[in-house]
């Protein structure tokens, strides 16, 4: 039984198509991260989801069960805002339990439910305030509370953080793992920050222009992007991708970059398809953090590239490179001197890089 | 050097104090003749409607009255006790007030749900009837004077007080739909998606989310349409005569209709009467209008 599952799903508003043959399944107790630029539908999945807008194909399925027709109220989900979305004439108690009220729950189990959660989240002391009276942590807490105090089967999340600032950002951050870990329930949760998605999601499903471009673990979504765009999207600097050819002889497989006159050998690298690989146009790509300037593996490929630019942000450094006219970017701890405009000896690890076809932009 | 430069900041800091008190002075004064030039009408009103009409024949518009002599305003409200010709407002104050209240009350209640669905509802082509509702804004009165006295007619409603509730109550939709509406559309949507999960309908979410945040505009409106329906001249005297009319209509006809002696004095306590209301409303709720109709601006 999937907890979640989403069907060839297919959304347009008019004749813009904001979502195209979605297909998605989260297990029992999953945390997914939908993650994706603005504008890739991320949040329309979730408004659909939560039943908020309707679907043009597809169906949706909450414990095996069809409730692409469901009311947003019986799919047994709950979802916290960007805005919070507290009721702004009630106050804490009345926001948390009026989802209750709403089901015709019976006033004991209401107040147990409300003292039960209202203390796990340590709001107990702020039930009578009205939510203008809250801080931005409060407020978002609360409203965790009263999606919280529902019992759902799936929270769903809606970009919760963006409206908090960095430091409370990574505080509520943790705190939602916390949570996760606590209660094991089953979350979707929409951002559009890398570092939130990694962090928190059990798996990543990044999205661009309504489509799905990889689910996946956030390990393999890191080392192991499926195309061009999940390479650049993940990663600060994202990877760099130089453009080049493969040249194959015998049992030797090597990248040539365009304009260059040495080979890089690519024997260990793990091929999806292994067939028709000479003189195939492809991007290298290698992240800024897996160049360095001494070398640490055996495997490590020795190149000579000068530095053109220097980017100082405290505890690292980011270089820039070139290579054969194509930048490439690395990243250093801050306490190595590079000097600028000279060549300088820095070190690939081959086991860390990915090919792409250059036409497809898929992985190779 | 030093000493120098010193000296003549001193010297500019005194040119720009006198200056600043100048013009502090210079603007306090023209406000001043602004003041008394609004005031002025009243002050003759109010000072007319207290004299006899011995005293307004020797004194001139400004003369201090001789007492405080409330006889106009007795004939003005409750008239002079005899038959047939005798106009005075109480009835047409009434009439007034039983226009003028469900008629707002039924523009505003309406303005408000058109407002919640244009904005919170939205549905194909919601765009165009709000571009009709707008349109409605500017129609001008007359235009509409042979239809809606057709209308009305076919109703049964004609010169009756119900009649010019409707009347008013469809005239106000235009503008009391753009209120709410503006105001509702800095409302987060995000409210109504989290009181629909919350399991609340169309209309729980319109009375226990929305209506108790909409105190500033309610009050714009309020004020707004009380203003309108109540000064309303055109429709009451196209729609009503006699007996139903409003009380703006019986004073034209008071201070015009008169075949004798013209009593100042009464046409102006007539007039303060027929004004306070609006005034009443104004002095209430004023505080709130201001704030209501920039608070689309200042989100809190």
């Amino acid at each position: 039984m999937k907890t979640l599952k989403i069907d060839e799903l297919s959304k347009n508003f008019g004749t813009t198509e904001v979502l195209r043959k979605i297909n998605l399944e989260i297990d029992e107790g999953n945390f997914l991260v939908l993650l994706g630029p603005s504008g890739c539908g991320k949040s329309t999945l979730l408004n659909i989801i939560a039943g908020l807008e309707t679907i043009n194909e597809g169906n949706v399925y909450i414990d095996d069960y069809n409730v692409s027709k469901v009311e947003p109220k019986d799919r047994n989900i709950a979802m916290v805002f960007q805005s919070y979305a507290l009721y702004p004439s009630m106050n804490v108690r009345e926001n948390m339990i009026f989802g209750l009220k709403q089901a015709k729950v019976s006033k004991e189990k209401i107040e147990e439910q409300l003292q039960k959660v209202s203390k796990f989240l340590q709001v107990d002391a702020l039930l009578e305030r009205k939510p203008s009276q809250l801080s931005g942590g409060q407020r978002q807490r609360v409203a965790i509370g009263r999606a919280l105090v529902r019992e759902p089967r799936i929270f769903l999340f809606d970009e919760p953080l963006s409206n908090l600032d960095a430091k409370l950002r990574v505080e509520m951050r943790r705190e939602i793992k916390k949570l996760h870990q606590q209660l094991k329930t089953t979350v979707v949760y929409v951002t559009h920050d890398q570092t939130e998605a990694m962090s928190l999601g059990t798996n990543i499903a990044i999205m661009n222009h309504g489509v799905i471009q990889q689910n996946d673990t956030p390990e393999n979504i890191y080392n192991k992007p499926s195309n061009t765009f999940v390479a650049d999207f993940i990663g600060s600097p994202s990877m760099n991708l130089i453009k080049g050819n493969l040249k194959q002889s015998s049992n030797q497989i090597s990248f040539v970059a365009n304009g260059s006159n040495f080979e890089i050998p690519i024997n260990g690298y793990d091929f999806i398809e292994k067939s028709n690989l000479e003189n195939k146009e492809v991007f290298f790509g290698i992240r800024p953090e897996h160049i360095f300037s001494k070398k640490s593996n055996e495997g490590d490929f020795e190149i000579n590239l000068r530095a053109d630019l220097s980017e100082y942000i405290g505890h690292e450094q980011i270089m820039t490179f070139d290579y054969e006219n194509q930048e490439v970017l690395a990243k250093f701890p801050s306490t190595i001197k590079i000097e600028l405009l000279k060549n300088t000896k820095l070190y690939f690890d081959l086991t860390q890089i990915s090919l792409f076809d250059a036409k497809t932009e898929e992985r190779i | 050097m030093q000493d120098n430069i010193h000296t003549s900041y001193k010297q500019l800091e005194q040119r720009s104090k006198y200056t600043n008190m100048f013009l502090r002075w210079f603007l306090y004064l023209v406000l001043i003749l602004f003041a008394l030039y609004f005031i002025f009408p009243l002050y003759v009103m109010i000072v007319t409607s207290l004299k006899t009409m011995e005293e307004i024949r020797q004194g001139t518009l400004l003369t201090w009255p001789s007492g405080l002599n409330f006889d106009s305003w007795a004939v003005a409200w409750g008239g002079r006790g005899y038959g047939a010709g005798d106009t005075f407002l109480k009835p047409y104050f009434w009439n007034s007030i039983k226009m003028v209240v469900p008629a707002v009350f039924f523009s505003t209640f309406i303005g408000a749900m058109t407002g919640y669905v244009l904005t919170k509802w939205r549905f194909k082509g919601d765009q165009w009837v709000f571009l009709f509702l707008l349109f409605g804004c500017f129609i001008p009165f007359q235009a509409i004077l042979l239809p809606m006295a057709r209308t009305l007619g076919v109703l049964g409603i004609s010169n009756s007080v119900i009649g010019l509730v409707l009347v008013h109550t469809v005239y106000g939709i235009p503008f009391t739909t753009l209120f709410f509406r503006n105001y509702y559309i800095s409302v987060p949507t995000e409210l109504v998606k989290a009181a629909r999960i919350d399991g609340a309908g169309f209309f729980k979410i319109f009375f226990k989310i929305l209506l108790p945040i909409s105190a500033p505009i309610i009050v714009v409106t309020v004020i707004w349409q009380f203003t309108q329906i109540w000064n309303d001249f055109l429709f009451g005297s196209t729609f009503s005569f006699g007996e139903a009319a409003p009380i703006q209509v019986a004073l034209n006809n008071m201070v015009l209709s008169s075949t004798s002696v013209k009593e100042y004095n009464v046409d102006m306590a007539s007039a303060i009467i027929a004004g306070v209301p609006t005034l009443i409303v104004y002095v209430l709720a004023g505080k709130y209008f201001i704030r209501g109709l920039t608070s689309g601006a200042v989100k809190g």
